[in-house]
């Protein structure tokens, strides 16, 4: 099965600092992969990077095409829908309107009505308040927001980050059931977060970030069942 | 009464003037945080370069149109050439770029085109159009309703257009735009381009009132200036409600209130600036940005 | 061992050694300008304080410089005040009056703030001609320049040129110990996060009305002394145009520092000359070119742009973010 996304030796930086000390890992198309890490490990930087967000040395695959030379506005091209940390959500637009934006990069316009029904069918919320500023929803509704507007570009690749965060613990195991059910229906997903128990249960691979180096990676079943490594390195 | 309509109808007109100038302000301010000090010289310029088409022989509306054409291809690479470079710098340095675009095109006006006052032409007939006792002039008329049907336009496109859509988005959230693929540079681009045409829209409203000559929209810069003030810098629509309301206010302060003679109708503008920034600094229709700490 | 504080010190004397020598070798006109050089640095460091180290943007600092002036030539004028009072008197007064603007401005931020002062430069003039009785109208008010005291053996022009210069070098090192010290720390805390300064004890409200009161004195200082170098005040004088060159100059020289007030004094003084020495027909198309020109390769300014190539010539490895030195864009975060 080859790689869908690949990732040899990459360093990122913020100016000068460096936040990523050579970073290699690669992603097989259908799986869900997860990041963990403390704070500061490196996690957002490394979606940051596959986004072009932020200065990099080193190679970046996707599909066997280099992402290195292109700008963040590129990378929907390729089918990879990123959802930051943040939400970044358009506060004042409307939800259609957010969603229409998702739609945007893509190279097919194809049936705008089709996708909104299936968003709206994993986020029945969201129908609701179709008309609304976005800016007006709860912290939960806007995360589902923030992936919904992801999936309208029907991405190849979706990369999450946090979606957990400061979510209350009901909504967030909604949010990763859908992530599940999205992941059935052929979307990959690389997901970053702190929360290590929900993320671990969700995806098939894991990686362990420490200050901007990979110290741990493996089968997600694999790193759950062994004690030491959990206590050493997740916390519980 | 006829009067106070009359001197109302001609308050519209040149609030017309003021919107499009407080719009253009407004578009540009809320994408960068910067204001274009140069607004009003690339409207004057913009101005002149329809006068040279007249002079070659063009009939109005053509020549009108490819003013609003070249306008706008200025607009976007003025943004492109001169901006781009300095997009990252610290706010008050952009500005110096704009005021030095300012005094550059008022200098090369002056410098193509002489400083001599020359006559511009209005497209609507002469003769006032008459309803009942009022009379009103059909320019102003013809002016109300150019600015309406611009600002019309401009409502429609970034309402439900997707590339007005993606405007929007570029102005408001550059960061998650990129992430959708808009290229945020370009939109930025395209705002200027859209500003320069509704300069260029009031410059050739207004010349034909005020004859043509470099420091043509000098004034209407302030007017549009306490325009957005009062609409509120945040509201593209509070803009333009302001800059109607100042139009009207100027006009009829200037008839009614007798010692306020041409001089000091200046001084109207000054006065709303102030009072509207003491009561409510955000406008009638702006947002106080609230901050995270 | 010369350590580098030595070497500046050393190097300041010399500068300001040879800035003493010139009224016995320049021609009465150069005088004149490095006289004006001397008096838009002290307003432009007025305004630095407020809009470089504060973060308070004032398009309007030319009305405490006509405040300052007008002062000055209507004590010299109706009442016979010697012009050495006057300069103390134009700052002292613009003191209370920057304070007293200072308190309504607490409640308005960056572009509002800037609209404010915008009108109150725009109105100036109007409100000078209509004081007539006092201002002497659109005519303005004629001065004499005054004579060297002690029989000193220099004319009016060298004289002015040695007082003023006198007046600087008080006003930059006691603007210095302020900015530098203490205070200069928690007005720069207060630009940088208000919130902040104020979570750790700082007065916000006061420090920013007082210093709002410090620059307009600085300023007020300066346009007192420009009505006994000139001789004559008149409203057109101080337009608007006036307080953007300031706000131009210190932009240029480099907001948050201390030496770009004079880079930028000598920016506005000279550069429109040179300006027109290149283009009769548009010298100002000129200078905007300079101004557009200047803000590519230094956007922060000249004053910046030396220290940055300080930092890069002493320190060649720097292992973490470049630090930002002067005023930076503050943008709202969601």
């Amino acid at each position: 099965m080859s790689a869908l996304l690949e990732v040899q030796d990459l360093e990122a930086f913020y100016g000068r600092t460096k936040a990523l000390h050579g970073v290699s890992f690669s992603m097989a198309a259908g799986g869900i992969t997860t990041i963990l890490g403390a704070n500061g490990a490196g996690k957002t930087t490394t979606l940051r990077a596959i986004s072009r967000m932020v200065r990099t040395v080193g190679s970046i695959r996707f599909e066997g095409q280099p992402l290195e030379a292109r700008a963040t506005e590129d990378v929907v091209q390729f089918g990879i829908a990123h959802a930051p940390e943040g939400r970044g959500t358009f506060v004042q637009l409307t939800v259609e309107e957010n969603l229409k934006l998702g739609a945007w990069g893509r190279r097919e316009r194809g049936d705008l009505a089709a996708d909104f029904e299936r968003v709206f069918g994993y986020f029945p919320v969201l129908r609701e308040r179709r008309r609304q500023m976005a800016g007006t929803l709860s912290g939960g509704e806007q995360q589902m927001l923030c992936v919904a507007r992801a999936l309208m570009l029907r991405p190849r690749l979706l990369l999450l980050d946090e979606p957990s965060l400061g979510l209350a613990p009901m909504v967030v195991r909604e949010i990763f059931r859908i992530l599940r059910t999205v992941n059935q229906a052929g979307v990959t997903i690389l997901l970053v977060e702190q929360n290590a128990a929900l993320a671990l249960d969700l995806a098939d691979h894991v990686f362990l970030l420490e200050t901007g180096r990979i110290v741990l990676e493996g089968p997600s079943d694999v790193l759950r069942r062994d004690d030491a490594i959990r206590r050493a390195y997740l916390g519980y | 009464m006829d009067i106070f309509i009359q001197q109302v109808v001609s308050g519209l007109a040149t609030g017309g003037i003021y919107a499009s100038v407080a719009l253009a302000l407004v578009m540009i301010y809320q994408a960068t945080d910067v204001v274009n000090f140069a607004q009003g010289e690339m409207a004057m310029f913009a101005t002149y370069i329809c006068w040279s088409l007249l002079n070659a022989g063009l009939p109005y509306w053509v020549a009108f149109l490819s003013t609003l054409g070249i306008a706008f291809i200025g607009g976007v690479v003025i943004e492109r050439v001169v901006i781009r470079p300095v997009e990252n710098a610290p706010i008050l340095s952009i500005v110096i770029v704009t005021l030095g675009l300012l005094v550059i095109f008022n200098s090369l006006a002056g410098w193509i085109w002489t400083y001599v006052q020359k006559p511009f032409p209005s497209p609507f007939p002469s003769s006032p159009f008459r309803a009942g006792e009022i009379i009103l002039g059909a320019h102003d008329l013809g002016q109300i309703n150019v600015t309406l049907f611009v600002l019309l336009c401009i409502y429609l496109f970034f309402r439900f257009t997707p590339l007005g859509l993606a405007m929007r988005a570029a102005a408001q959230n550059p960061v998650s735009s990129r992430l959708c693929g808009i290229r945020v540079g370009w939109m930025l681009a395209l705002g200027w381009g859209l500003a320069a045409v509704f300069g260029a829209v009031a410059g050739m409203m207004v010349a034909p009132n005020l004859t043509l000559e470099p420091n043509l929209m000098g004034g209407v810069q302030i007017y549009a200036f306490a325009a957005a003030t009062l609409g509120g810098f945040t509201s593209p629509g509070g803009a333009v409600l302001g800059g109607f309301i100042v139009g009207v206010v100027e006009n009829l302060v200037g008839t009614y209130v007798s010692f306020i003679g041409t001089e000091l109708k200046f001084t109207v503008a000054l006065a709303m600036i102030i009072v509207v920034l003491l009561v409510k600094p955000s406008g009638l229709f702006g947002s106080t940005v609230v901050k995270r700490v | 061992m010369i350590t580098s504080r030595l070497a500046r010190t050393i190097g300041l004397l010399a500068v300001l050694a040879l800035a003493c020598a010139l009224p016995f070798f320049l021609s009465n006109f150069r005088l004149f300008q490095f006289t004006q050089v001397y008096i838009y640095a002290i307003a432009i460091l007025g305004l630095n304080m407020l809009t470089g180290y504060n973060g308070q943007f004032s398009l309007g600092h030319g009305a405490f410089y006509a405040i300052g002036a007008y002062t000055a030539a209507i004590m010299m004028d109706k009442w016979s005040i010697p012009y050495g009072w006057t300069i103390p008197a134009g700052g002292a007064l613009c003191l209370v009056v920057g304070f007293l603007f200072g308190l309504p401005a607490l409640r308005l931020e960056g572009l509002y703030l800037a609209l404010a002062t915008f009108s109150l430069a725009l109105a100036v003039p109007q409100i000078l001609k209509y004081f007539e009785h006092w201002t002497g109208g659109s005519q303005g008010i004629v001065l004499s320049k005054p004579k060297a005291p002690f029989g000193l053996r220099l004319n009016p022009d060298q004289w002015l040129y040695l007082l003023t210069l006198a007046v600087l070098v008080v006003l930059f090192w006691l603007g210095a110990n302020l900015l530098r010290g203490r205070v200069g720390r928690a007005i720069v805390a207060i630009r940088d996060n208000h919130i902040s300064a104020e979570a750790m004890g700082i007065n916000a409200s006061l420090y920013k009305s007082l210093v709002f009161g410090v620059s307009a004195a600085y300023t007020g200082v300066a346009g007192a002394l420009s009505a006994s170098v000139i001789a004559f005040v008149a409203p057109d004088s101080f337009n608007v145009f006036l307080s953007v060159t300031l706000l131009i100059g210190g932009v240029i020289g480099g907001l948050a520092s201390i030496s770009g007030a004079i880079f930028g004094a000598i920016f506005i003084q000279f550069v429109p000359n040179w300006a027109q020495d290149i283009s009769k027909a548009a010298p100002w198309a000129i200078f905007g070119v300079f101004l557009i020109g200047f803000m590519y390769v230094m956007p922060f300014g000249i004053a910046g742009a030396v220290r940055l190539l300080w930092i890069r010539m002493t320190r060649p490895r720097v292992s973490q973010e470049r630090p930002d030195p002067v005023a930076s864009r503050a943008r709202p975060t969601t």
